[in-house]
């Protein structure tokens, strides 16, 4: 019955069953697993929309966090110098300006490919948090900006904590935004982009105009890595250039190859990849208590071995491998896959 | 493009229903506000957690990722003798990275999960201002930060939060008023680096020599090639450099200046003046840079000020006893001045802790710390009162010889933030017998 | 004018890292189209060795010497255990995977060598603007970067290897042993990336010493055109130029700004480099 229904429709329904389940999640969680389920939420819209670009279009950014920074700067200004905003005006305009900053990259990058994309990505991770340096009476230089964000209604205050109502928040503006990428992923733009990543003679023999395709998957891209910078901004109150390091960049990426490219359930995974591979191994480096040398860098070290076993055992990623488990699971059946699968 | 402008509208309209409720940046109705009188969090009969963030790992590890290890050799030597009123001290130590996302995470960790009694000596001023107002409105004591930031101290507005090393104006002002009287009349030039560090000791500077001052420069402690600024500094005919640097910038000043043939009298700051530290970095160059001597020769002559006793430093209790517990806990790593920052500020902890008493709550914490009876290893007084949240009140100005040992040019001098005198400190320091915690 | 000519002598030399950490790129991207993200982490371990050595020797050639073999063996390591598993891989898989290698190493550094600075020798004296120490860096550089381009363009080896990078089929028919010349390529880029290690980390070594040196190699090799040895080394010795101008005249907080500014307007007007084949496809 599903499928007779259009996807712009079953997406919303979809984002509105998830949204009911993770606020019944975060009633079941402590006030700290809340704020790591926020985390993962808005590490998850900053992944997704590099699918799009990367997985879909492929276009190799190795400087997404440097939209995240634009995004968590707009927020930060705007709870700092329009105070009477409220937070989801903030969230958008964050949105808005990563978009704009994204054409813009996207306009510049678009005759680019491959490593040359990658190299001058890189250069905007570096270059643009140096902003701050520039000017210091704005941006508050290399201590960057603090702020408390006011966004629980008054009613909710004291009843329920507030990283639950933040987890709530940064969940449905990334659900939100999630809705409008599926469709755009569904829709025809989703094949202009494949065609354009497949083959760019052949995309603009058939009348696709590649450019335009490529900057238009910037956009969108940049635009979800401003909104997760925002949220970002939102839950930490804090924006700062130590923040926006080109670790940031690669560990998104890192995500969206450990989660798997090409699909939206991909940077799922690797968000929570992202998260939680942190938290285990810190666990682990507590846990053996060693040499100080020694545990401070076993975390990193964990996590370099990860990346690397993972992308040698499991080159399609998480998603690649539940797939397979699926169709493993579901071969008795002929396989009948839905569009609302 | 018609569905995604209907989606666009709905999440628009949900965000509305969902979110209206006052600008983002306007203050809430009511705020949570310290909680007093609930039973500790992080306190047993025979423990207490602690916690604490510091950058061990990533370009800020450099100088910082020790101070941890010898505060924890303390809290080991203070366990191993019976812990404070009973109960042992559990010291967990956040890697941070020198992120501040990462330093939110990791406090909002450490006060959720780990459920700690207190911050302890939380590092770093991009750091650390992040997760000030959490810290308030948790009502987690926030003791003894590790900055020199003006910040701490506000106690109004932040009643959990003490200071603990010299903040950068106070040292300004004791270094302006040494270069005014015994250097004076020679040009200054100022290398700091480009944050709060720089603005605030300016501050101190300028009371005294402000017409002294030529030239003014900044470093980013991520850009390791300081030649352009030292030649600056060098083209303005500065004869006096004020150093405000973390010690690898300090040692990178003293081999740029070498290397471009400027020999300036350094006067270092208190984070960056650590001889043990800086004849590591830069013992090796001497004898490549054809200077005869060995070691310490680059380093000789090298005036820096200081409020902590140093291991370089003639005969010292609190520096033996430190000795004796690092020789005991922790022989492998060396013995610097940094690690002494990390040891005094677990043992004055560990004294407000016991001043606190058997009946342990927050509340009684943050009142041994107000108490203002807090006396340690540090070679000036607290400022801490009911008013005054500030650490460190002072320093003295030391100059490094030949032998790489330190001699006292001018006995430690305490003073204010704002426009007040300059004074010898005449409060006498304890023994570490007068205040032992153990045994 | 003096300040002038200081900084373009600061930026000779420093260019000149950037040159050569540059080229260990491009060669590597030359022979297996992969962009290695170890190779400052290949860099940091033998300079680590080398520091380990000339500690334990007191010979500072002693440790350059054993910097250079433990680079190559190193490299070849790297390209045999997990380069060569990937070939077939998509084309971010490498990246992730030298990504995950770099930490691993760098973690590794910290482990052994701890996250502590130590001093670091320069070859030579280091005093004066233009010093023994910089003109063996600048030295150092073209030499080895002339034998890379020899090697390439004059010997059979260096034939070879071309073909097996450009046409690893056909190379095969002709006879080549394909893996070894990868191999090889590997091994001669992580032992040029060594040099470029060495002459880079001094003062002071730590474990993520060679990270800013790193991003600015990978935009002289994007400058100068990734495919071409030769523009890598004059987009490196541009950049480091043009770089000692902005925080010589500018200021030093604008240099990433300037390498991000620089790197654009260049692509802009050539999108394979300054010197790179434009492979673009005309449509």
């Amino acid at each position: 019955m599903l499928n007779k229904l259009p996807p712009v429709v079953v997406h919303l329904l979809a984002a509105l069953g998830c949204l009911v389940l993770l606020v019944l999640l975060t009633f079941a969680a402590d006030p700290f697993t809340n704020l790591r389920i926020a985390t993962v939420g808005y590490y998850l819209i900053a992944v997704a929309g590099l699918a799009l670009l990367t997985g879909f279009n492929g276009q190799v950014s190795l400087g997404h966090g440097a939209f995240m920074f634009i995004g968590a700067y707009t927020v930060a200004l705007l709870v700092k110098r329009v105070p009477a905003f409220p937070i989801w005006a903030d969230l958008l305009l964050a949105t808005v300006a990563g978009g704009v900053a994204g054409l813009l990259a996207g306009a510049a990058a678009a005759r680019l490919r491959g490593p040359y994309l990658a190299g001058a990505t890189l250069a905007l991770a570096v270059g643009l948090p140096a902003v701050t340096q520039r000017f210091p009476e704005l941006l508050a230089g290399s201590n960057g900006l603090s702020f408390t964000v006011n966004s629980q209604p008054a009613g909710l205050v004291g009843t329920i904590p507030s990283t639950q109502w933040q987890a709530w928040i940064v969940w449905l503006a990334v659900l939100l935004a999630l809705v409008v990428l599926a469709n755009l992923a569904r829709g025809k733009l989703g094949r202009t982009l494949r065609a354009v990543r497949d083959d760019e003679v052949a995309a603009s023999l058939a009348g696709v105009h590649v450019g335009r395709t490529k900057i238009l998957a910037f956009l969108v891209s940049s635009a979800c890595g401003g909104l997760a910078g925002g949220l970002q901004a939102f839950l930490l109150g804090t924006a700062a250039p130590g923040s926006f390091t080109v670790a940031l960049s690669l560990s998104l990426l890192a995500a969206l190859v450990l989660g798997g490219l090409g699909s939206l359930w991909g940077a799922l995974w690797g968000a929570i990849a992202l998260v939680y591979f942190q938290v285990w191994t810190d666990d682990i480096a507590e846990v053996l208590s060693l040499r100080s040398d020694i545990s401070d860098n076993l975390p990193l070290a964990l996590y370099g071995v990860v990346l690397i076993v993972v992308v040698l055992a499991f080159p399609a990623g998480i998603q690649g491998g539940l797939r397979k488990l699926w169709v493993r699971v579901r071969r008795p059946v002929p396989s009948q896959r839905g569009e609302a699968s | 493009m018609r569905s995604s402008r209907s989606v666009t509208a709905v999440a628009l309209a949900s965000a509305l229903v969902l979110a209206a409720c006052g600008g983002a940046g306007e203050t809430p109705a009511n705020n949570g506000g310290a909680k007093s009188g609930e039973p500790a969090p992080g306190v047993t009969d025979t423990e207490v957690v602690i916690g604490s963030h510091h950058p061990l790992t990533g370009p800020a590890a450099p100088g910082y990722s020790k101070i941890s290890v010898g505060a924890r050799a303390v809290y080991d030597y203070i366990n191993d003798g019976g812990g404070v009123n009973g109960r042992k001290i559990t010291y967990k130590v956040e890697d941070d990275g020198y992120n501040p996302t990462k330093t939110v995470e990791v406090v909002k960790k450490l006060v959720l999960e780990d459920k700690v009694f207190a911050i302890v000596g939380g590092l770093g001023t991009p750091t650390h201002s992040k997760v000030l107002d959490y810290l308030t409105t948790e009502g987690v004591p926030d003791v003894l930060v590790s900055s020199g930031a003006l910040m701490w101290n506000a106690p109004e507005k932040h009643p959990n939060t003490f200071g603990y090393q010299l903040d950068y104006t106070r040292e300004g002002k004791i270094q302006g008023k040494f270069i005014k009287e015994k250097l004076a009349g020679k040009k200054v030039g100022l290398l700091v680096q480009n944050d709060d560090i720089g603005t605030d000791t300016q501050k101190g500077l300028d009371q005294f020599i402000k017409d002294q001052i030529v030239e003014r420069k900044t470093y980013d402690p991520a850009n390791t090639d300081v030649t352009p600024q030292i030649s600056a500094l060098q083209a303005a005919g500065a004869e006096v450099v004020v150093c405000e640097c973390i010690p690898a910038f300090t040692a990178l000043t003293i081999l740029t200046s070498l290397k471009i043939g400027y020999k300036p009298q350094l006067m270092v700051s208190s984070i960056g003046a650590d001889p043990a530290t800086l004849t590591g970095l830069v013992e090796q160059f001497a004898k490549q840079g054809g200077t005869q001597v060995s070691g310490g020769a680059l380093l000789t002559g090298i005036m820096g000020t200081r409020y902590l006793p140093s291991v370089r430093g003639a005969s010292d209790p609190w520096t033996e006893f430190f000795k004796g517990i690092h020789d005991k806990y922790i022989p492998q790593e060396p013995f610097t001045d940094t690690m002494v920052y990390g040891m005094v500020q677990a043992y004055t902890f560990s004294q407000a802790l016991k001043a606190a008493g058997k009946d342990l709550t927050r509340q009684k914490l943050l009142d041994a710390m107000s108490s203002g009876e807090l006396k340690g290893p540090g070679l000036t007084p607290f400022a801490y009162s009911k008013d005054d949240h500030a650490g460190y009140t002072g320093a003295l100005v030391f100059q490094i010889a030949a032998d790489g040992s330190v001699n006292t040019l001018e006995e430690a001098m305490t003073t204010d933030t704002e426009s007040g005198e300059v004074k010898a400190v005449d409060d006498k320091r304890p023994t570490p017998q007068e205040v032992k915690l153990v045994g | 004018m003096t300040t002038f000519f200081n900084l373009t002598l600061a930026g000779l030399s420093s260019g000149a890292v950037f040159a050569a950490l540059g080229l260990s790129l491009v060669i590597i991207y030359r022979a297996t189209r992969v962009v290695n993200f170890a190779q400052p982490a290949l860099a940091l371990i033998s300079s680590y060795v080398a520091y380990s050595v000339t500690k334990g020797t007191g010979s500072y050639w002693l440790g350059f010497a054993a910097a250079i073999v433990v680079g190559t063996v190193l490299g070849i390591a790297v390209e045999r255990l997990l380069v060569r598993p990937l070939r077939n891989a998509p084309e971010l898989s490498p990246i992730i995977a030298t990504m995950g290698l770099l930490l691993v190493l760098q973690a590794v550094a910290g482990m052994i060598w701890s996250n502590e600075p130590h001093a670091f020798s320069y070859a030579f004296d280091f005093r004066g603007r233009f010093s023994a120490a910089d003109l063996f860096a600048v030295l150092a550089v073209l030499v080895t970067a002339t034998g890379v381009l020899l090697l390439f363009k004059f010997t059979s080896l260096g034939l070879r290897m071309r073909a097996a990078a450009f046409n690893p089929e056909v190379a095969r028919l002709l006879g080549v042993r394909v893996g070894v010349m990868l191999t090889l390529g590997w091994g001669l880029a992580a032992a040029v990336g060594s040099l470029a290690g060495l002459l880079a980390v001094p003062p002071f070594i730590s474990p993520t010493v060679l990270d800013e040196v790193f991003v600015f190699a990978l935009t002289a090799a994007v400058l100068g055109g990734l495919d071409n040895p030769l523009g890598t080394i004059v987009g490196g010795l541009a950049l480091g130029i043009g770089l000692s101008y902005v925080a010589g005249l500018l200021g030093p907080e604008l240099v990433p700004l300037a390498a991000l500014a620089i790197l654009v307007s260049v692509l802009a007007v050539r999108p394979a480099g300054l010197f790179g084949r434009a492979t673009a496809r005309r449509v």
